[in-house]
């Protein structure tokens, strides 16, 4: 028998773990990422000739099962079709009966890497706008995402935002959308509380802990809705305005109002964080925050400053003619 | 797009080897001395390497010390039926028979007994001279250096039932093509000049190998799944063993 060096033992570790794709139509180029339940891989998909990025459970003896609930939430995630949600494009099982699915390859740069070169306010708090009618779509449909934190979220090349990471999404209810009424789908079953990640016991602990509301901390899994998101949205608020030397008090009370502990103070749904992260841009007072007269005037002022500044200059002028005019 | 000939897996037409699904472990529990003696030639063919590198460096042996005391510490395991007593909710069973390992060592260290070899053990051909010839220092503590050299057996292991299977099937081309291109040494292999060494097209070096590791990776499992005892365990060491997160 042959000795195995420690570079040929490695190299034979991957090739036991790197995904098979020998039976699709796709090629393997290399690991993207690696979570917990599941690894990224960027591979070539040869009959469209393009990029993409295919995720692989983590388990080498999949049953029927989680097999089946693997397929479901591809399809689920593929019938949210938003712009801020990458798209799933194929769904599939690997020769040694791994299931994977596809997704659209996004080139840039995570969140917290775009926040590390992009200190604009104006401009974080756009995407994070933009994260919002993400989550706020997918709530609509009755998904909640669970694992929403910076590296979970792109901004595109073009400065699109999408939300990536879908893997321990919960199925709330039937949205009002298109679900379920497709033929060609397989109706989501009209549990209320239908789970198709993997680990969904209740006490079972998903998410990130910086990230997570009190009560997915607590492994309250039957009691997560909506807000359980909000609180992760209001989480990355506070990372997008952390460094900020004055990120300005209204914002600071949407990001508490967001993370409040008790979901019942939260906003109720990731839209109404959007319209008050709208309204903050829009210098329009927000629901989060009630101004004293004085930041009132402050906040029209500043909404107001080519109107101000045409006032005061016509003021200084007529000034400088009363003065110029006497005798 | 490259098309699976279905005649390409040396697995058959349903791309399985036969399912290897049981455990030595739960066989060392066995009433049947049969079944038992099967189990402990598992595990004494799994783990036999590494438990003599192990004495060797961490117990300082010499190499004749170290070969008496590999062979009597599994004599004296099946004899006494030591991995019976293995508890999967304690530890894996690496650990609890490493932790053995330190017990029998200390324990023949201390009553200063100079082992015999042979006797149950002289069916047995353990190449000590081939292990002793790998013998290499090494930075890592003599624990994750017994699991290092444990890894290595098990690929290496693997390596040889793979090549056993492809014989047995008549397709030695499978793995001479495994060999020639994922053991290889030279770094001027490519699926292009494998295409020209073994006259067969390009695609057809792609799915052969594909279907070769595929069954490499099935049986690296197949071991895997023969050394431990629950399915837990099994997804634990899976983890350990190939760096996959498991449910």
């Amino acid at each position: 028998m042959k000795w195995l060096s420690d570079d040929k033992l490695n190299y034979l570790r991957t090739v036991v773990t790197n995904p098979d794709f020998g039976s699709t139509k796709y090629t393997f180029i290399k690991e993207l990422g690696r979570g917990g339940m599941g690894t990224v891989y960027l591979a070539e998909d040869r009959e469209l000739n393009r990029l993409v990025a295919i995720k692989v459970l983590n388990t080498p003896d999949i049953t029927e099962d989680l097999r089946n609930r693997m397929v479901r939430e591809a399809q689920i995630i593929a019938r949210l079709e938003h712009p801020g949600i990458v798209p799933v494009h194929d769904v599939g099982t690997l020769p040694d009966g791994r299931v994977f699915y596809a997704m659209k390859f996004v080139r840039g740069s995570r969140l917290d890497e775009y926040a590390a070169v992009n200190d604009s306010i104006r401009d974080r708090l756009r995407k994070f706008q933009a994260v919002c009618d993400a989550v706020a779509f997918a709530h609509s449909h009755g998904v909640i995402h669970r694992d929403l934190k910076p590296q979970n979220i792109m901004i595109g090349s073009f400065g699109e935002v999408l939300v990536l990471d879908w893997g321990v999404a919960k199925i709330l209810r039937h949205g009002d959308g298109e679900m379920g009424r497709h033929g060609d789908y397989p109706p989501v079953p009209a549990s209320p509380h239908l789970r198709v990640s993997f680990d969904t016991n209740a006490g079972t602990i998903i998410g990130t802990r910086d990230y997570m509301s009190p009560e997915q901390a607590r492994g309250e899994i039957d009691q997560l809705d909506e807000r359980a998101d909000v609180y992760s949205l209001g989480a990355v608020l506070h990372f997008l305005l952390k460094d900020q030397p004055k990120p300005g008090r209204a914002a600071e009370a949407i990001c508490l109002k967001a993370k409040a502990d008790a979901k019942e103070n939260r906003y109720s749904s990731a839209s109404e964080l959007s319209a008050d992260i709208g309204r903050l841009l829009d210098a329009e007072p927000v629901s989060a925050y009630r101004e004293n007269a004085i930041e009132k005037a402050s906040r029209w002022v500043s909404k107001n400053r080519f109107l101000v500044l045409l006032v005061l200059a016509y003021l200084l002028m007529r000034i400088f003619f009363v003065f110029t005019s006497r005798p | 797009m490259l098309v699976m000939d279905p005649d390409t897996d040396i697995g058959g037409p349903l791309h399985k080897f036969p399912a290897t699904n049981h455990s030595a472990i739960a066989g060392a529990r066995s009433d049947d001395q049969l079944t038992r003696r099967r189990a402990f030639d598992t595990i004494l063919t799994s783990y036999w390497k590494p438990a003599y590198k192990y004495i060797r460096l961490k117990w300082h042996a010499d190499n004749e010390d170290a070969k008496d005391l590999t062979q009597g510490f599994f004599v004296n395991a099946f004899e006494k039926n030591h991995f019976a007593a293995y508890d999967a909710s304690k530890a894996s069973f690496q650990t609890f028979l490493r932790t053995c390992l330190d017990g029998f060592v200390a324990n023949e260290r201390k009553a200063g007994r100079r082992l015999k070899r042979g006797g149950d053990m002289d069916h047995y051909q353990l190449d000590f001279a081939t292990a002793e010839n790998e013998l290499v220092a090494s930075d890592l503590s003599p624990e994750d250096y017994f699991h290092r050299e444990w890894v290595r057996w098990m690929f290496t292991l693997a390596v040889d039932t793979l090549r056993q299977r492809c014989e047995e099937s008549g397709r030695t081309i499978h793995f001479q093509l495994f060999e020639r291109y994922d053991l290889r040494d030279e770094t001027d292999v490519s699926y292009a000049s494998l295409s020209n060494e073994f006259g067969l097209e390009p695609a057809t070096v792609n799915n052969y190998l594909a279907a070769v590791r595929r069954d490499f990776r099935r049986v690296v499992l197949e071991k895997l799944r023969e050394i431990t005892a629950t399915d837990e365990e099994f997804r634990t060491e899976a983890r350990s063993l190939l760096g996959v997160e498991v449910k």
